[in-house]
């Protein structure tokens, strides 16, 4: 086959490229430690959430030394907690959100940051973040989910640790 | 000498009727593009916030679907036509497709439109993505069915032709054009099954309630499944008349006829096992399954980069041939003033610039920031928006004469045209990828929020809606003044050579390549291989998980929804 020696030039960096872009990614992963939603938060039956040990009543759990996990159902057009109350986490913690849907296809974005998930009627996302310092950041819904979609919004608020009180958030 | 429609008048009219359903397609949805940009940045609103979605469905089908595969059909059926020297075997099927697919999408169109309506209970707000548990009428769900099918018959339409060519020609190489429309509909064929499974086995019955519930993942899987092949399929038409129309405009020929086969059979072989690029952030599928099709994808940059070369030396070769010298300034000796040329050329630069923002989306860590934002409709309107639109907009302006026989009614006003396009997007597109870096999201018709604001590290936020509202109307005047400048050329009078419709013979020929190429069982086999390695497990997996038909909730619930945030807002 006739190939022109700059197409060949063309092919090989190409190539390099392709597998660069591959190499980074596949960094992030294992050296930076950038983890994926995927299937590890398990399913959940979307009718039943109120028999769900944790999603019966959603918010903030202590799992550990300044790890909490935070259960967030998503409806038509509210995240429960964060639209009606905030959902509130103590600075300098790793939080894990759970985020599953009680009806549609939602999204769940952290306004200004990569923490950004799916949330799926029968599916739980977990993301897990680092909290830094004491702050307010907006929680939107970005995957549109009905006529009122661009009303869904919500909070979340970090707070000194001193300030943090667990149970008050819960629910 | 005689022109297309003088040689082959019965697929001119084809040709001709495809374009009119194409056209009509292009000037409604830009029309709902202009609302919806106006209205979301808050400069002009004329609908409800709830309405948005009905517009924004609208715009999203009429343009990604009925425009570009309206055309597509046209411009291969014009492609087999005349790269195989002969008629369309059976012209009576070629009209039977037409009606099948032109009947389906006006029943879409009917069923989203019909949403703008409350008295007429129909309503189809489900986005271009049309992804369960929210619900259309079924009407829509038909109508895409029928259309899909269409384009089926209209694939069997062209490879009847192919057989027939080749039982007169045993032992030639199949034609380049020939060549591109059949790899491009064994692409389409086998990633329609995603999307036929989900339509014809979940979502109508669904939508006529013989089922009650579907699994949401699911039939979201089949649907990303077809949904970034579909992608291939609009840009695989732009690809054809970058590859055998825009050399011959810039004074050239091709470059190399033997690549250009590659890289379509590249599209076909990797076009598919990518679609779960789209569900990085979905919840239930494997990261494995994610990587292996971030790999797949980022391979997919492979025939897209040895286009860009072939384009540009094609491009470089024809200015050298009128004189162009240097290592630029031969760009100076490019026919700048060929609205068909600089159309194509515009929409080239464009889609490089698609092509980096797109590099950006497949890395699966970096998407987490632009998932779902504004950036995404940025994306894909230099692609789709401009690479594709804007090319096949600027070649009607050198095939639109050859199937009617009539000189083009105004050449600046075709310039001016293309060139408004490019400026246009530039504006909304730039708005668009930055708003999605400050979190903005995609697909709402209210950007902004009660308890927040996105705030911009350069410049403003107001400059940003600036830019986009700005854009989309400059956007829709090109698209009137294109529909105008082509309606026109219509009532010209007949003249035997409006266009020199002649195409060169590339540099390099087909008779360089190996035989292979054109084997095109074999490239089909591995395509089904490299399919069913990329999507048996996750598939197997969410259906193990989730069920076939899911347990959601029921639905729709949208109206007592909607009453709901009125309360709370009121």
């Amino acid at each position: 086959m006739e190939i022109h020696d700059y197409e060949k030039l063309w092919l090989g960096l190409a190539l390099l490229l392709i597998v660069g872009f591959i190499a980074t990614v596949a960094y992030g992963a294992v050296g930076a430690g950038v983890a994926m939603v995927d299937d590890e938060g398990g399913t959940v039956d979307p009718n039943a959430l109120d028999q769900h040990p944790k999603f019966s009543d959603p918010g903030v759990y202590e799992s550990g030394d300044g790890e909490y996990d935070v259960y967030v159902i998503a409806r038509q057009y509210m995240f429960q907690p964060g639209t009606q109350e905030p959902i509130e986490v103590p600075a300098n913690s790793t939080v894990t959100f759970h985020v599953t849907s009680a009806d549609v296809i939602h999204g769940f974005e952290v306004v200004g940051t990569n923490a950004n998930t799916m949330a799926i009627p029968g599916e739980v996302a977990t993301i897990t973040v680092e909290v830094s310092s004491p702050g307010k950041y907006g929680l939107l819904c970005n995957e549109y989910c009905g006529g009122g979609h661009h009303g869904m919004e919500g909070t979340l608020r970090v707070v000194p640790r001193t300030e943090f009180n667990g149970t008050e958030v819960s629910g | 000498m005689s022109t297309f429609v003088d040689r082959y008048p019965d697929e001119a009219r084809v040709v001709r009727a495809t374009l009119v359903v194409s056209f009509a397609a292009l000037g409604i949805g830009a029309f709902f593009g202009l609302i919806q940009a106006l209205h979301r940045t808050g400069y002009l609103r004329i609908i409800d916030s709830t309405d948005y979605y009905t517009v924004l469905t609208g715009h999203g089908v009429l343009l990604a679907l009925v425009f570009t595969i309206f055309f597509l059909l046209g411009l291969f059926t014009w492609a087999v036509t005349r790269s195989l020297e002969r008629p369309m075997p059976n012209i009576r099927l070629t009209w039977a497709w037409f009606g099948l697919s032109t009947t389906g999408a006006v029943f879409a169109a009917v069923a989203i439109v019909a949403g703008l309506f409350p008295s007429l209970d129909m309503s189809a707000d489900v986005l271009y993505t049309f992804y369960a548990p929210l619900q259309a009428h079924p009407l829509f769900y038909i109508g895409l069915a029928m259309f899909i099918v269409g384009t089926w018959i209209a694939g069997a339409d062209w490879f009847l032709a192919y057989r027939s060519w080749r039982s007169d020609n045993p032992d030639e190489r199949i034609p380049l054009q020939t060549f591109m429309v059949l790899t491009t509909m064994l692409m389409w064929y086998l990633s329609t099954i995603g999307v036929a499974v989900s339509v014809v086995v979940f979502l109508i019955p669904w939508s006529f309630g013989l089922i009650e519930t579907v699994n949401p993942l699911l039939t979201r899987t089949l649907f990303w499944y077809f949904g970034h092949p579909v992608v291939y399929f609009w840009l695989m038409p732009a690809y054809l008349m970058w590859y055998t129309i825009l050399p011959k405009l810039a004074g050239g020929r091709l470059f190399s006829d033997p690549l250009a086969r590659v890289v379509f059979v590249l599209f076909l072989l990797l076009s598919t096992p990518v679609g779960i690029h789209h569900q990085y952030l979905d919840p239930g599928i494997a990261e494995g399954f994610k990587f292996i099709a971030m790999t797949n994808t980022m391979f997919l940059l492979l025939p897209s980069l040895l286009t860009a070369f072939t384009v540009v030396a094609s491009m470089e070769h024809g200015a050298r041939q009128r004189g162009g010298e240097g290592y630029l300034s031969w760009l100076g000796s490019l026919p700048w003033r060929d609205p068909a040329f600089t159309g194509m050329a515009l929409a080239g630069l464009m889609f490089a610039a698609g092509g980096f923002s797109g590099m950006i989306n497949a890395g699966m860590n970096i998407n987490y920031l632009v998932h779902n934002t504004l950036w995404v409709p940025g994306h894909f309107h230099l692609t789709v928006g401009t690479a594709v639109a804007l090319t096949m907009m600027a070649g009607s302006y050198w095939l639109v004469p050859q199937l009617t026989g009539r000189r083009l009614y105004s050449r600046p006003i075709a310039l001016f045209q293309v060139v408004l396009w490019f400026i246009g997007m530039v504006f909304m597109s730039n708005g668009m990828h930055r708003a999605g870096l400050l979190g903005i999201p995609r697909r709402t018709a209210e950007p902004q929020y009660q308890s927040f604001d996105f705030s911009a590290t350069i410049g403003s936020v107001t400059e940003l809606r600036i830019q986009m509202a700005i854009g989309g109307t400059l956007l829709f005047v090109s698209v009137v003044l294109f529909l105008f400048n082509v309606l026109l050329s219509a009532i010209e009078d007949p003249i035997e050579m409006p266009v020199d419709d002649s195409l060169p013979a590339p540099l390099s020929g087909a008779d360089g390549s190996p035989v292979v190429l054109d084997n095109l069982r074999l490239w089909t086999a591995i395509a089904i291989v490299l399919v069913i390695l990329a999507y048996s497990l996750p598939l197997a997996s969410i259906v193990s998980d989730g069920g076939l038909f899911g347990e959601s909730g029921t639905f729709p619930v949208f109206i007592e929804a909607v009453y709901w945030i009125v309360g709370v807002v009121v």
